[in-house]
């Protein structure tokens, strides 16, 4: 239902120091009309410049800190609120180069109320700042 | 006899504007209240970020709100994550305790009304009844499409209710089970998207005809070839019912509110697609007294082509309220 807006403009960055960037990030929010306890975020999806990035190389964070994909399938205490950004970010030794890139995330969620998986999509060019 | 039939807004309906950061909750309750709409809606886990954790301060800044704008809180829309472990299901302990959690926030916030999701079993509601009536909560299922009031599996709420002698358990009808046409959002998202003018009128006219989904769906994707934006669009049918407006004053004692789903108005204040005429007649006639909730639920069919006016399409569903209003005051 807001697919079109999970990734936030402008908000693709690298991550580490300047000289040896240890990967990136960007900030997406969740594509629910409501919020949701990290427990239900079943994965998040990364490709880059069409490469699939490894579950294992990337955390989330809300707020209170970054967590593994794995690490919040029993972050019961922790929600990502509605509207509300988070961090991504990806190991990716070097991280991006300079310019613009192509970043698709597909969120897939587990309502309870639903008896599929809720899957949102989207796909973005973004330039590093 | 005049209808006591009141006017509110839910907070859903402004979904797109809040996601964007466009609208605070103060704007939209500024906005409900500026149209004369003076029933609040909310969904505390859109609606409060911090939820399920809020303090007395919080408590505070919703009431203080109410107070300010001259609106009241109506309804507390609830969920439940019977799904929040990967392993397993929540017990039937866990997901009444989960519910409760749900009434006493919502009691907290002097709202006498929750919906509850279709989803959630009767027998569960069940054992929430003694928690519903000490808080004063009435727990509403959502018949919500493709379910329908007279649903088996709506149907056993009643009679949950019944055999308790509550009236603390009961349903909470959603509009979108009166679609008596076509709504025009679907059809031109689906046109957007590739779908065939000529696939797209076999689709709607099968729908005006009431056609059950299954023939509409095996003639498109078989019969036709159709494509996948064609597929998509006769598969809508199958959530897209016109249930009879005349069964609803029958169950009138079983609910106190009403989400007015909406996929868009038109420009003279009628509403395309869902029979609000037949159902507030009927709703006025049983003397009827809640509040017509406002839903909003287009911007996700329009939203790839255009800019999102929430307040503007609200704006003319609550001027379509107030017209059918005073039609159901004037009848005998």
């Amino acid at each position: 239902m807001f697919d079109k807006y999970l990734i936030v403009d402008k908000s693709l960055r690298n991550t580490g120091p300047t000289n040896a960037p240890a990967g990136f990030a960007f900030e997406a929010k969740l594509g629910y009309y409501r919020g949701l306890g990290l427990s239900m975020i079943e994965d998040l999806a990364i490709s880059i410049d069409g490469e699939p990035v490894a579950r294992s190389a990337i955390r989330f964070d809300e707020g209170p800190g970054a967590i593994t994909l794995d690490q919040m399938e029993t972050a019961f205490d922790r929600r990502w609120a509605f509207g509300a950004p988070a961090v991504i970010s990806v190991e990716h030794p070097g991280g991006l180069t300079p310019g613009w890139h192509s970043l698709s995330l597909t969120e897939r969620l587990r309502v309870s109320y639903l008896p599929f998986p809720a899957l949102n999509s989207t796909s973005k060019s973004l330039e590093i700042i | 006899m005049k209808s006591q039939i009141k006017r509110g807004v839910s907070l859903y309906s402004f979904q797109e504007e809040m996601f964007l950061g466009q609208m605070s909750i103060e704007d939209c309750v500024a906005f409900a209240a500026s149209i004369g709409a003076r029933g609040i809606e909310i969904l505390p886990e859109q609606n409060m970020p911090t939820f399920p954790n809020i303090d007395e301060a919080q408590i505070d800044w919703w009431k203080g709100l109410m107070a300010k704008y001259g609106t009241e809180l109506t309804c507390y829309d609830m969920f439940l994550d019977s799904k929040i472990r990967k392993d397993r299901l929540m017990t039937d302990e866990e997901q009444v305790n989960s519910i409760v959690r749900d009434l006493r926030l919502c009691n907290r916030l002097g709202i006498r009304n929750m919906r509850i999701l279709v989803f959630v079993r009767p027998e569960i509601l069940g054992q929430c009844v003694p928690f519903a009536e000490e808080l004063d909560v009435h727990m509403g299922v959502e018949v919500h499409a493709p379910w329908h009031i007279e649903h088996a599996w709506i149907l056993r709420t009643i009679e949950e209710a019944d055999r308790r002698g509550t009236r603390h358990l009961g349903i909470l009808p959603d509009m979108g089970i009166f679609m008596k046409h076509y709504p025009p959002v679907y059809r031109a998202r689906f046109e957007r998207q590739g779908a065939r003018p000529e696939v797209a009128q076999f689709i709607v006219d099968q729908h005006e005809q009431k056609v059950m989904a299954e023939y509409t769906i095996y003639e498109v994707a078989v019969k036709m070839q159709g494509n996948k934006a064609e597929i998509a669009m006769a598969e809508t049918l199958r959530h897209s019912p016109y249930s009879n407006p005349k069964r609803i004053r029958e169950y009138i004692p079983y609910f106190r509110h009403i989400q007015a789903k909406f996929y868009e108005m038109n420009a003279d204040c009628t509403d395309p697609s869902i029979a609000y005429d037949e159902v507030v007649r009927e709703l006025a006639a049983g003397g009827w007294d809640g509040y017509l909730s406002s839903e909003y639920e287009g911007n996700r069919w329009i939203q790839d082509v255009y800019e999102v006016d929430s307040r503007e399409q609200v704006r003319r569903q609550h001027k379509m309220f107030e017209r059918l209003i005073a039609a159901g005051q004037a009848a005998p």
